[in-house]
This record gives structure tokens, C-alpha cells and sequence, in this order.
């Protein structure tokens, strides 16, 4: 234990991933309620967020915005100023198409509801085998 | 079944974690994601498109074809809603309210909508006066959250902000006209083609930009040979394709949120809902 703390200590965000992720997994698999696993795969979106944004960070470094005025005087941009742009780039489109799967999951979660008056799942394999 | 999911994921959260410890350390500027090509972003950025906010410029610049795609899910998800959703047959009981009086009429069976005069409206079945205050102050507020939004879209070059965050920003600003009053002065407001026609023309602007620096001798997407088209100094040409791009995404994107959020609440009817 007295040398586990220091571990998580120093790498808190990526255990804090691993705990999100694995909450949004169970949610996924263990739920009957389809809106719950609906719910569960974005808490799942989010800790891939927040492991992607730990990914980009660097100490001692600001946002990647450079400070230059655009009409361009040429200061030199040093690399560790800023911190990785990259991971940023891919997760600002991430969430945006992680609200538009959302989306298209009510959409699936109404049309079942529409048909077979629940969203739970042993019910909706009942009426599936009565038909 | 919830016992052999709980040990699967506490199994696999074991793993990750033992992963974790080979990981780099937090913040250290020497780990591999931020080695390679992420320091070419950030030093030639600049010199190279003249657009001071990095994200954006790998985003509709260096990356241009991911966000495209990107750009042309969100529009499919909105189609898909659109398909799965949308129920033409329109309701046959309608209840109409005369404003003065409250008085509410129950019509059973039209197949019409009646021709009332200004003093009735027509209401939803589970009609609730809205709130004097909720109204007023999201009428004050809608502006303003629209005004910003345009600012994030048209300010994304050199601020934290472009195509995806104003769409998301305008498209919210639409659906809190929809809860604060109700869905049917939401779409009264913006048809139904309107913004059908909208998410269209954005992902069309995306693409018709990319589209047009070929026949102008570049590659697809390479907003540098737009320069002749545009006035200005050259060197900001980039920027300026970028911009382009990004109004088309905030278009897309604001339009597909507001069809998302209409077919949801009101099953596809778009008569009635939350």
C-alpha cells in the first residue's frame, strides 16, 4: 500500500480514466435498461476525453493559441510552450459526434418504444419471442 | 450476468492500470504523443497558414479530410433521425385555448386543422401556461446566445472557439426556444426544410470549398491556391479558407442538433413535445 500511493499520486488522471471507463463499461454490459447503456457509452466517450486531454498536457505550458500578432512578426515558437495541440483537435470533433450517436441511440430507443411499449431488456426479449 | 460483467470489468480495469504504470509521467514534455509531430504543428503553424490558434488550423488545415468526414457524420445522425423519426400522420384530437377567457376546446375528431380566429391558440394535450419569468428572461437571453455563437464560429482562428462549438452553442440557444415556450413556436420559427436545407449546404460548403482549389491547380482542400478568389493579403488566404470551412460546419452542426432534438421530444410528430 505505501508504495501504491505515490503510483496513483503521480498518475491520478489516468487512474481516474480507468475508473470512469470501467463505470461506463459495466453500465454497458450489466444494465437491463437500454437508456442506461445508452448513458453508460457516454461516460465511457468521456473518460476516452479525459485520457486523450492528459495525453496533450505538458507542464509549464499554456493553450495552444499562439501569441503572435497576425501580421506576422516572426517570434520564434518553442514547442514546450505549448501544450499538444493534437489530442484536442481529435476530441473537439469526438464530442460533437459522441452528441450526434446520442442522437441516433434516442432516436432507436423511441422507435423501440413505440413498438413494444418497453426499453427493458429481458421484457423486450420476451415480446420478441412471443411474436 | 451483473456478477460475470462486475469481474470482466474489474479484470480489464486491472489491465489498464497496470498499463498505467508504464506510462510517461504526467506533464512531461519528452513523452512520445508530444515528440513527433505535434512540435511541427506548433512551430510552423503559424508561419505556414498565418492563424495564431493552433487546434484550429490542424483541424480544418492540416487534418482537413477528418473533419470533412467528421462533418458528414453529424449530417448522416441528423438524416438518421430524420428516417427513423418522422411521422407524417397528424394527430386527429387537437385542443385549442381561448386566450382571454382560458376556456380550452376539445376537438375529437378533425381531419382538418379549424380555422380559428387570433383569440384561440392551438395547444399541446399536456398544455401548462408557461412561466412569465422563464419566458422573459430566455427571450433576452436567446439573442445574445446567438450573437455568441456567431462570434465563436467567426472568431475561431485566433481564439478558442470555431465550426463545431458555435453550431453546438446556436443549435442550444434553439432548443432553449423550444423548452421555454414550446416545440411549435420552435418550428414555426425554423421550417422543417430550412433546416433540412441548412445541414445540407454546410457539409455542401465544406466540400464545394475543398472542391474549388482543385480547378484553381491545387490539391483537394489546399486552401492556398484560393488566393486569386480572395481579396486581402495573400498570406491570410489560409485563414480565410479555414473560416470558410468552419461556417460550413457550424451550419451543419446547428441545424442537426435542432433536427436531432425536434424528432426526439416530439416522436416525429413536430407538433408537440417537452
Amino acid at each position: 500500500m505505501t508504495d501504491l500511493l505515490p503510483l496513483i499520486v503521480a498518475k491520478y488522471n489516468y487512474w481516474l480514466y480507468v475508473i470512469l471507463m470501467m463505470i461506463g463499461l459495466y453500465a454497458m454490459i450489466a444494465k437491463n435498461n437500454l437508456i442506461k447503456k445508452v448513458v453508460g457509452m457516454n461516460i465511457f466517450q468521456t473518460a476516452i476525453i479525459l485520457f486523450y486531454l492528459s495525453i496533450g498536457y505538458k507542464k509549464d505550458a499554456t493553450l495552444p493559441i499562439v501569441e503572435v500578432g497576425h501580421e506576422g512578426q516572426e517570434a520564434v515558437v518553442r514547442a514546450l510552450d505549448y501544450i499538444n495541440p493534437l489530442p484536442h483537435v481529435l476530441m473537439l470533433t469526438a464530442i460533437v459526434v459522441s452528441v450526434a450517436t446520442f442522437g441516433v441511440a434516442m432516436a432507436l430507443a423511441v422507435r423501440i418504444y413505440q413498438r413494444y411499449q418497453t426499453l427493458e431488456e429481458d421484457e423486450l426479449r420476451m415480446r420478441l419471442s412471443e411474436e | 450476468m451483473k456478477f460475470l460483467g462486475f469481474i470482466v470489468v474489474c479484470l480489464t480495469g486491472a489491465l489498464l492500470l497496470y498499463g498505467t504504470g508504464q506510462f510517461p509521467a504526467w506533464g512531461d514534455p519528452g513523452s512520445p504523443a508530444s515528440t513527433h509531430l505535434s512540435n511541427y504543428y506548433i512551430e510552423k503553424t503559424v508561419e505556414q497558414t498565418q492563424v495564431p490558434n493552433i487546434v484550429t488550423a490542424v483541424l480544418a488545415d492540416y487534418r482537413g479530410f477528418d473533419t470533412m468526414f467528421e462533418t458528414s457524420v453529424i449530417f448522416c445522425a441528423g438524416l438518421t433521425c430524420f428516417l427513423l423519426l418522422r411521422d407524417f400522420t397528424e394527430k386527429k384530437e387537437r385542443f385549442y385555448r381561448h386566450r382571454p377567457t382560458g376556456v380550452i376546446l376539445h376537438v375529437k375528431d378533425s381531419e382538418k386543422v379549424l380555422k380559428v380566429g387570433k383569440e384561440f391558440e392551438h395547444i399541446d394535450k399536456d398544455f401548462v401556461p408557461s412561466d412569465l419569468i422563464i419566458k422573459t428572461v430566455c427571450r433576452i437571453l436567446i439573442p445574445f446566445i446567438q450573437i455568441y455563437a456567431l462570434y465563436v464560429v467567426a472568431h475561431g482562428d485566433f481564439s478558442p472557439g470555431g465550426g463545431f462549438q458555435g453550431g453546438v452553442i446556436f443549435g442550444s440557444s434553439l432548443i432553449l426556444l423550444a423548452i421555454s415556450y414550446d416545440l411549435k413556436t420552435l418550428v414555426e420559427r425554423i421550417k422543417e426544410k430550412v433546416l433540412g436545407i441548412f445541414a445540407a449546404v454546410g457539409v455542401l460548403i465544406y466540400v464545394g470549398i475543398a472542391t474549388i482549389c482543385m480547378p484553381m491547380g491545387g490539391n483537394f482542400l489546399n486552401y492556398g491556391m484560393l488566393a486569386p478568389l480572395l481579396p486581402g493579403d495573400p498570406r491570410h488566404v489560409r485563414a480565410l479558407g479555414m473560416l470558410g470551412v468552419e461556417i460550413g460546419v457550424g451550419l451543419a452542426v446547428m441545424a442537426v442538433m435542432a433536427i436531432i432534438y425536434i424528432n426526439i421530444v416530439s416522436e416525429g410528430r413536430h407538433d408537440e413535445g417537452l
